[in-house]
């Protein structure tokens, strides 16, 4: 008992962990249903990785073409999910994120214009109809500023009303939640730490939103931030809760890998479009070799008819630069793994050799300016080194679409955003996820209220898990014989990014099971150096176990899954199986053991599957489906 | 990832040597490092290696290693910058690179500082109003008119601003009457916004924010890696419009430094007289005229009334500049310990009070 006392305890009615886009959403909604709701974050208030998002915030609000409606929006969501979306979601975030944009600009937000002064809306892959709310390349930062400034508002009004800013909203900034507390089968808190200064606390509150991103710090090269450590994903199984989808990984072929004040950040596709080519370190241009029967047709087979088809493409066959993603970033796989890549692992994109300096500038503005000022690369002087990198992950917690309330066997937990699975099916579309955050965290913020108020008695927190928490929380820093947490992290993203990464092969995935077994008993034994001011080594000895169970599980799923589809790509099975369609994959934990099941997608209402042509259906569902939607076809007649 | 890549790019790595603050509030030095450095990496790579071999609790903020979220705020051989954005190859080869904390803000450990300074600031800087009657969706506004804005909501917070500001850079005393200019660029932000309900954004930063403290030297627009001109475009329209209600002698600078020629423009304020008042100047240039147009007669005959207007004061004071035409910021680059006073190094505190445009409400009546 002497560890516990020295714990600061809070009590609220909502506990809303992680501070992007999702969270501030929910806590606002939490807060404005008359909850008692605590904000924690990893970072400092307002630093979440949402403020990376570029592209915009989808939204069928038809400002710019006025034919846009939701069922455009969610037709484009399911396609580019493949199906695999889970349909009622799709159908939510379609129909609400209109709402949730204008909302916004109440609280504050500027976005971009069009003429009759309305939100301008950009096109963008895979949307019908341009639809990307946006500021420029900046949305993602102004989506959560303008949270933050809604946040504060509301802390003035409290103030107002009741004497204190934090009386009933506040903000945990730069705290880590290690555990949840359980009372039976009900959520009853969550344990951590102060970042600053180490000490522990402990927040008692009958309902808890998870909010807390992706995981892309498990592979070498993500764009993403050191807080996506899949927190969220890992404290959900560990509470009971489960996970779907986790095979399923977007990246992009062509991230930078080199120098590493810029590694994972995006190199656009326009680079090749624009004469950029890809070449190994031979010097050689290898897409020629790559390129699948299916396109020979379609894409040239010599050098000079591919760079005869930038002055003259109706003559000339495309240049196999220009291949679809998967093959460009097989192909990058395939010369990396053969020994013939560029010393950090990727290959090299030139465009330097291909356009004068002038041309490139001209055509290229702000990825001249970018790496120029990040980097000092000048890519109208040498090629870019290149290679796939980890961007956003569509799986998560399985979660009921209306509530966010997570499956499994625990009642009180809620998930929204990155953290949460099946809105995105097996790929997510540009300016999906600004919506998603909104739409979904909205949602889960209100029903956590809702639930914290039906409940007739609060649940207690145990004091032996509070007492579990304090010493799995203090152990790195008491052992001084294991392994450097930076180390092991540094095995852990050398495994995932070299065996689970874009492209999967099942020989692949076995050994990577069996190395992450190997990793999760070092990762049991880490020490860290240092007191517990502060001490990013023993922050990142507590992340790791959160990196290594949600890898397990990417791993797991991705050997189970044989099919390829979206964001898993099976070198060994290389096509969409119609029958895999129908199935989603859950994991939960037993005792520290990842156990991965099988689960029926729900079933699409039929005035969905009518938004479609039966045959695009025909692409994604078994002749069994077909047949039944071609009865329903026939009693609507 | 380290050792893998020192052949890559071609250029072999190479010893640097840096100095980095380590300690808490209880005190702390520089400690000496002598840390591989490969070609393009920033100062954030690092003190990623560092932590990585070793230094592995050396504490310090950082989250997109990109420029974009404004995480990893440090000073660099005395210049407040982003660590993420600071290239190696911008220093020469034999050349000590000094990493400290931001110095305006209390230490925590190492290079992270306690900022919730700016947070509370923040919480006092009145929100957005809605204006009353628009239904969300309904909301008009054209790109020309949001673009002011716009401007300023591109801020990262990363605090590089507040901690250049000389106002409260080693003057503790000054924080709780002024808010900085990131807050400064906050009210301008929504003092120009199309639709925002109050319409007292520039008398509230003069009166709540401390707006009057800022001497306009531009530091803060130096140091924001967003290029926003937060002097130009935010403070200065702010004073500007808001001397027609307070004196502010800054402004009165200003107006004698980037408008001579000009008619120069005054105006006042005691508690009687809240309105604006005006009159033409008469006195000679170079000394500070109370005289002044009034849209009010009434108001600046009670303002008259207290305080011999003609007589001569002397000019405002300003700080003492380099030769680089700036304020020293750090001791590191700077002849003596703590920074330079914003107010130049011959003024002594406090000044006479034959020297200080004040009426007493009732004492100077007469």
């Amino acid at each position: 008992m002497t560890t516990t006392t020295r714990i600061e305890r809070h009590h609220y009615d909502v506990v809303v962990i992680g501070a992007g886009g999702a969270g501030l959403r929910a806590a606002i909604e939490a807060r404005l249903a008359g909850k008692k709701t605590a904000i924690i974050s990893k970072s400092l208030f307002g630093k979440a990785h949402t403020v990376m998002a570029e592209g915009g915030a989808a939204a069928a609000m038809g400002n710019v073409n006025s034919r846009d409606s939701w069922q455009v929006h969610f037709r484009d969501t399911m396609r580019g999910g493949k199906f695999l979306n889970n349909f009622r979601m799709a159908e939510l975030h379609a129909k609400e994120s209109p709402q949730r944009i204008w909302e916004l600009e109440t609280y504050g937000a500027l976005f971009d214009r069009t003429k009759d002064g309305k939100i301008s809306q950009r096109n963008f892959g895979g949307h019908e109809y341009p639809r990307l709310a946006h500021v420029g390349d900046r949305t993602g930062l102004e989506l959560i500023r303008t949270l933050q400034q809604k946040i504060v508002s509301l802390q003035q009004e409290d103030r107002r009303e009741h004497g204190s800013y934090d009386a009933r909203i506040r903000v945990f900034a730069e705290t880590t939640i290690t555990e949840l507390l359980l009372d039976g089968d009900r959520v009853a808190g969550a344990f951590g730490y102060y970042r600053e200064s180490g000490e522990f606390v402990l927040f008692e509150a009958p309902a808890v939103v998870l909010a807390t991103g992706g995981v892309g710090r498990s592979y070498k090269v993500t764009s993403n931030s050191w807080e996506y450590t899949g927190d969220g994903h890992a404290l959900a199984l560990r509470a009971g809760a489960t996970l779907i989808n986790m095979e399923f990984l977007q990246f992009h072929p062509t991230g930078m890998v080199w120098p590493p004040s810029v590694k994972g950040i995006l190199v656009t596709e326009s680079v090749r479009g624009d004469g950029g080519v890809l070449k190994n370190s031979e010097g050689k241009r290898f897409m020629f070799d790559y390129v699948p029967d299916v396109f020979r047709k379609q894409y040239a087979d010599t050098e000079a008819e591919a760079d005869r088809w930038y002055e003259d493409p109706d003559n000339n066959r495309r240049p196999p630069e220009l291949l679809p993603r998967d093959e460009v970033a097989r192909a990058i796989n395939s010369e990396v793994k053969a020994g013939r890549g560029t010393p950090a692992g990727g290959v090299y994109l030139d465009i330097a050799s291909r356009l004068p300096a002038e041309e490139i500038r001209r055509r290229l503005p702000s990825m001249y300016h970018q790496f120029k000022e990040l980097a000092d690369v000048d890519i109208t002087q040498e090629p870019m080194e290149v290679g796939p990198t980890c961007h956003y992950v569509m799986g998560g917690v399985e979660v009921d679409p209306d509530s966010g309330a997570a499956f499994g066997h625990v009642r009180g937990l809620f998930a929204a955003g990155e953290v949460s699975g099946g809105m995105h099916g097996s790929n997510r579309l540009g300016g999906n996820s600004l919506s998603d955050l909104l739409v979904f965290g909205k949602r889960a913020g209100g029903h956590a209220a809702s639930y914290a108020d039906g409940l007739a008695s609060r649940p207690r927190v145990p004091v032996p898990a509070v007492e579990t928490a304090v010493e799995t929380a203090l152990a790195p820093l008491q052992r001084d014989t294991g392994e450097s947490p930076y180390v092991l992290q540094q095995d852990l993203q050398a495994v995932m990014g070299d065996l689970v990464g874009i492209i999967r092969r099942e020989g692949e995935l076995v050994d990577a099971l069996a190395r992450l077994g190997e990793l999760r008993e070092r990762v049991a034994k880490v020490s860290a150096a240092g007191g517990r001011r502060y001490n990013p080594g023993w922050h990142l000895a507590l992340d790791l176990r959160n990196m290594l169970v949600v890898s397990e599980c990417t791993a797991k799923a991705a050997l189970e899954r044989r099919e390829s589809r979206g964001g898993h790509t099976r070198e060994d099975h290389p096509t969409m199986d119609r029958a895999w369609r129908r199935v989603n994959q859950v994991c939960s934990l037993e005792g520290d053991i990842v156990h991965l099941d099988r689960k029926p997608l729900p079933r699409m209402r039929p005035e969905l599957f009518a938004l479609f042509d039966r045959a695009e259906l025909a692409k994604y569902l078994t002749d069994e489906e077909l047949a039944e939607f071609d009865a329903l076809a026939k009693e609507e007649r | 990832m380290g050792t893998e890549k020192s052949q890559a790019a071609g250029a072999p790595a190479t010893k640097r040597q840096f100095r980095i603050w380590r300690g808490d509030e209880t005190g702390g030095d520089l400690k000496e490092y002598l840390v591989e450095v490969k070609e393009g990496e920033v100062v954030l790579d690092i003190i990623h290696r560092l932590q990585s071999t070793e230094a592995p609790d050396l504490a310090c903020r950082w989250n997109c290693k990109a420029g974009k979220c404004g995480s990893c705020s440090v000073e660099i051989n005395g210049k407040p910058k982003l660590a993420c954005m600071t290239r190696m190859s911008t220093f020469t080869e034999d050349e000590t690179i000094s990493v400290t904390p931001l110095r305006t803000f209390p230490i925590v450990r190492d290079l992270v500082t306690d900022v919730s300074f700016n947070y509370e600031k923040a919480r006092e800087t009145p929100a957005f109003a809605p204006p009353p009657g628009v239904t969300p969706g309904d909301y008009r506004m054209q790109q020309v008119d949001v673009e002011r804005s716009q401007e300023f909501r591109k801020c990262i917070e990363c605090f590089l601003c507040q901690t250049v500001c000389h106002v409260i850079r080693d003057h503790e005393e000054n924080k709780p009457a002024f808010s900085g200019p990131r807050y400064f660029i906050r009210a301008a932000e929504l003092d120009m916004h199309p639709l925002d309900a109050r319409d007292d954004r520039k008398e509230y930063a003069q009166a709540e924010q401390g707006l009057g403290y800022c001497n306009i030297t531009k530091c803060c627009t130096e140091v924001c890696p967003e290029h926003i001109k937060i002097t130009d475009n935010g403070i200065i329209p702010m004073k500007e419009r808001v001397v027609d209600r307070k004196y502010d002698p800054l402004v009165w600078l200003g107006n004698k430094i980037f408008r001579r020629g000009q008619v120069p423009q005054t105006s006042v304020t005691s508690e009687h007289s809240p309105g604006a008042v005006r009159t033409p100047a008469t006195g000679p240039p170079g000394f500070h005229s109370h005289a002044g147009a009034s849209h009010d007669p009434k108001a600046e005959a009670q303002a008259q009334a207290g305080v011999n207007w003609h007589r001569e004061v002397p000019k405002p004071t300003a700080p003492t500049l380099d030769e680089s035409g700036r304020l020293p910021l750090t001791e590191l680059t700077f002849d003596r310990p703590a920074a330079p006073s914003p107010f130049g190094e011959d003024v002594s505190f406090p000044l006479p009070p034959e020297h200080l445009n004040y009426a007493h409400p009732e004492q100077d009546k007469h």
